[in-house]
């Protein structure tokens, strides 16, 4: 074994090596203050590792990288596992940068013979916030997506490079195919290699002027190993800790819905950049630029002159001064951003928004993803594009369960119904009560109150007795049954008797619709066709046209025509209709999806 | 290292040697990075496709004094090697501001590219990410806010008595002067 070992040494001197590195002298004794520099070095290390196999199972282009991500989440083995563990290590190698910053600064370790050490940890931390910048698009979500519109629109505004600068980044006029692209090379390939360059300089220059010991030394001078690789492999353990408590209550990392430049969000950026973003705010218009890069390239000038600076007299002191009140800044503009977001209603339900249709698209998506991309998958869906559409221009007059479909308060007063279950017996038999008629949630802010025929007949019926009331009931079923809405399509068969009966009666000599209304072949033309009432069919050619003959005609209250109009098209008229009858594609079982 | 061995007066030969080593040694170097670097600014040559004028809704959605309803821009949308007819590429807020002219207004922020949203109580529109706000026609409400100039006006044609035709358009973002990209 000794004579193959020598073998080996004299061959490469590996020996020197090893002692060189296990031996170094650490002045006064190991101490936890110097684990930093090694707790970074692990993220890195384990920011490769899962990199690398989150590689393995990533498509870089517009119509795969969300794609890709949503299988590496929710469909591979331990995918989520390894996502959050890439995600969330990132986050954890901010925070270390900084605490190894203030450690350096706070030792006086930046101070000569030291400077260029110093300067390489600075571009260290630089390039790995540059790795989160680009590593946060690559999901394709809209996060990152409007994350990155906002930071690049900022960069363009660097004097004479910057718009050819956003240019090259963005890799075309528009965020597309070769903005992922060119992010992924330079999250995967451009700086990552810097990094390993400058953390090989960074240990070379360590290792060439030692640690920096804080005084006063407690013991005597020790070797590296074993007692300081303790101390480092205990706070990198306690660092892997921290980080699988964040990825499993998480479980993994965040997706939001597939990138849309046609769906707005509200862009924030990743926490440790909020600061950045608060500061923003502060700067009207042509001032931008100082926020933007006049006071984060100062900043970062008095960083990289600290060693300068330490060798005046109270120099040091001033560094100091200089990082703590920088952290502070740090702090309080990240807690204003944050405290500014927690009380604005409007961007909380921006952000409710997103979450359901992050949650809602990942549901579509175990169906199997089309060619043309998961964006496609949300853009056809009624539950999440319907209340979207009819918040728009619904909303104004109508209401759905009281509110504009998205769950806030519209400014106008309701002219309309509130159509959340319009059509099912529920709705009508509200719709029929003479005491609801003519409340907001019906009638209420129509002109057909109150001097309406129709309002007049619902006004007539406290009269009934209970036989007729009986009879009202069954007409009820019967005509609620003309909009096969699939959540009453049980109850439909099972009353197959009751409708029959009750479309008998609506024919009938008490209720009577038929004098006034068209039922299939029967009826008068001049209230709204009944045949097919709350039916897809009926309710998008209602829309698209309320005051056509077969419905309202010139008795049209202040419906618009949408469709002849060209306010929303066929397929967002079908969206909304769809999503008021709740119908809508039910998510495949896991198991379903992978029998296809 | 060669340099090394250089002997004390200069040599004609090892100044040949010298000159022809970082010579060879440039042209080397140079061909593959000046490869890689004719594709990394290729995006500079390309020019987004302008589209003409868009059909975008009819004046019958607009009635007069109404607040500014926002609309779709359905185009063409090119992303490099694909070509997507019919798909959203933006959208505009339109006002009627008078018996056959609209008003259109991009809804990205001239600022940083967020999408403003109109806040009806308030008759403004407000823009989530900083804060900037604008008055009705798309002017500067705040003088603190950040964006250095109004909404993005678009030009409108009414065409055919009531259909409203814009032609859209992004504009660079962060800087006062409206210039296409």
């Amino acid at each position: 074994m000794k004579a193959s070992l020598d073998w080996l040494d004299q061959r490469t001197g590996y020996r020197k090596l090893v002692h060189e590195t296990l031996f170094e002298n650490v002045p006064g004794g190991a101490r936890w203050r110097y684990v930093w520099g090694s707790t970074l070095v692990f993220c890195f290390a384990v920011q490769v590792i899962t990199g690398l196999f989150l590689w393995l199972a990533y498509s870089p282009s517009s119509q795969t990288a969300w794609e890709s991500v949503y299988f590496i989440q929710y469909q591979m083995w331990g995918g989520w596992f390894l996502r959050g563990l890439h995600h969330f290590t990132a986050q954890a190698m901010t925070v270390l940068l900084v605490l190894h910053l203030m450690q350096v600064v706070i030792d006086g370790a930046y101070k000569a013979p030291r400077e260029i050490n110093f300067w390489s940890g600075v571009i260290l931390l630089l390039l790995t916030l540059a790795l989160s910048l680009t590593g946060y698009l690559l999901p394709w979500d809209q996060k990152g997506y409007w994350a990155t519109a906002v930071a690049t629109n900022i960069a363009a505004i660097t004097p004479v490079i910057g718009p050819a600068l956003q240019t090259i980044v963005v890799g075309s006029a528009d965020y597309g195919h070769h903005t992922i692209t060119r992010f992924f090379a330079l999250h995967a390939g451009i700086i990552p290699g810097g990094i390993i360059a400058f953390i090989v300089a960074h240990i070379y220059l360590f290792r060439r002027h030692g640690i920096t010991p804080k005084e006063p030394r407690r013991r005597p001078d020790a070797a590296f190993w074993p007692d300081q690789v303790l101390r480092d492999a205990v706070a990198c353990l306690a660092v892997l800790v921290v980080v699988l408590f964040f990825v499993i209550r998480h479980h993994g990392a965040p997706l939001d819905a597939p990138a849309d430049p046609s769906e707005p969000y509200d862009a924030r950026p990743e926490w440790y950049f909020l600061f950045l973003f608060q500061l923003l705010k502060y700067f009207p218009g042509r001032t931008e630029i100082i926020g933007a890069i006049i006071v984060p390239t100062l900043l970062l000038g008095v960083l990289f002159a600290m060693p300068y600076v330490g060798r005046w007299k109270l120099g040091h002191r001033f560094n100091l001064g200089f990082l703590w009140a920088m952290m502070g800044g740090v702090a309080l503009l990240t807690y204003l951003a944050m405290a500014e977001d927690a009380k604005n209603a409007d961007y909380q339900a921006g952000v409710q928004t997103a979450q359901r249709d992050a949650a809602r698209v990942v549901e579509l998506a175990r169906g199997g993803i089309p060619i043309t991309g998961a964006v496609t998958l949300l853009r056809n869906d009624p539950l999440t594009q319907g209340p979207k559409i009819f918040s728009q221009s619904c909303s104004s007059c109508h209401r759905y369960d009281g509110h504009d479909g998205l769950g806030r308060q519209p400014k106008d007063k309701i002219a309309a119904s509130d159509l959340k279950g319009f059509g099912s017996r529920e709705w009508l038999t509200g719709f029929f009560d003479p005491a609801l008629i003519d409340t907001p949630k019906y009638w209420g802010g129509t002109h057909f109150v109150p001097d309406s025929d129709m309002v007049k007949f619902v006004k007539d019926l406290a009269e009934y007795t209970p036989e007729q009331k009986e009879e009202l009931r069954r007409g009820l079923i019967a005509l609620s049954a003309e909009a096969r809405l699939p959540a009453q399509a049980e109850a439909d068969r099972r009353d197959a008797t009751l409708i029959a009966e009750g479309k008998a009666a609506m024919n009938g000599t008490l209720l009577a619709c038929t004098d006034c209304h068209t039922l299939h072949d029967q009826g008068a033309a001049e209230g709204p066709d009944l045949t097919g009432y709350g039916s897809r069919e009926w309710l998008v050619a209602f829309i698209s046209d309320p005051s056509h003959e077969r419905f309202y005609g010139e008795n049209n209250d202040r419906m618009p025509s949408f469709g002849p109009e060209k306010s929303l098209t066929e397929h967002q008229i079908g969206l909304v209709a769809d999503w008021l009858r709740g119908a809508w594609p039910q998510p495949a079982t896991p198991a379903a999806a992978g029998s296809n | 290292m060669a340099c090394s061995h250089v002997p004390p007066q200069p040599d004609r030969r090892s100044f040949i040697a010298k000159a022809a080593s970082i010579v060879i040694g440039g042209i080397v170097a140079v061909v593959p990075a000046l490869a890689g670097l004719l594709v990394l600014f290729d995006p500079l040559r390309r020019k987004s496709e302008t589209t003409g004028a868009v059909f975008v809704g009819s004046l019958n959605a607009l009635p007069e004094n109404s607040p500014p309803r926002k609309f779709e821009i359905v185009a063409t949308r090119v992303d490099a090697w694909n070509r997507t007819p019919n798909v959203p590429v933006g959208s505009v807020y339109l006002q009627r501001t008078g018996p056959n002219e609209v008003r259109a207004l991009n809804t990205v922020c001239p600022h940083a590219g967020c999408a403003v949203g109109y806040r009806g109580g308030q008759d403004i529109f407000f823009c989530p990410c900083h804060n900037s706000s604008f008055s009705r026609d798309g002017k500067i409400l705040d003088p603190k806010s950040p964006s250095p100039r109004a909404l993005d006006e678009l030009p409108v044609e009414i065409r055919h008595g009531t259909e409203i035709w814009v032609k859209f358009r992004n504009f660079r973002k962060g800087v006062p002067d409206k210039i296409p990209v």
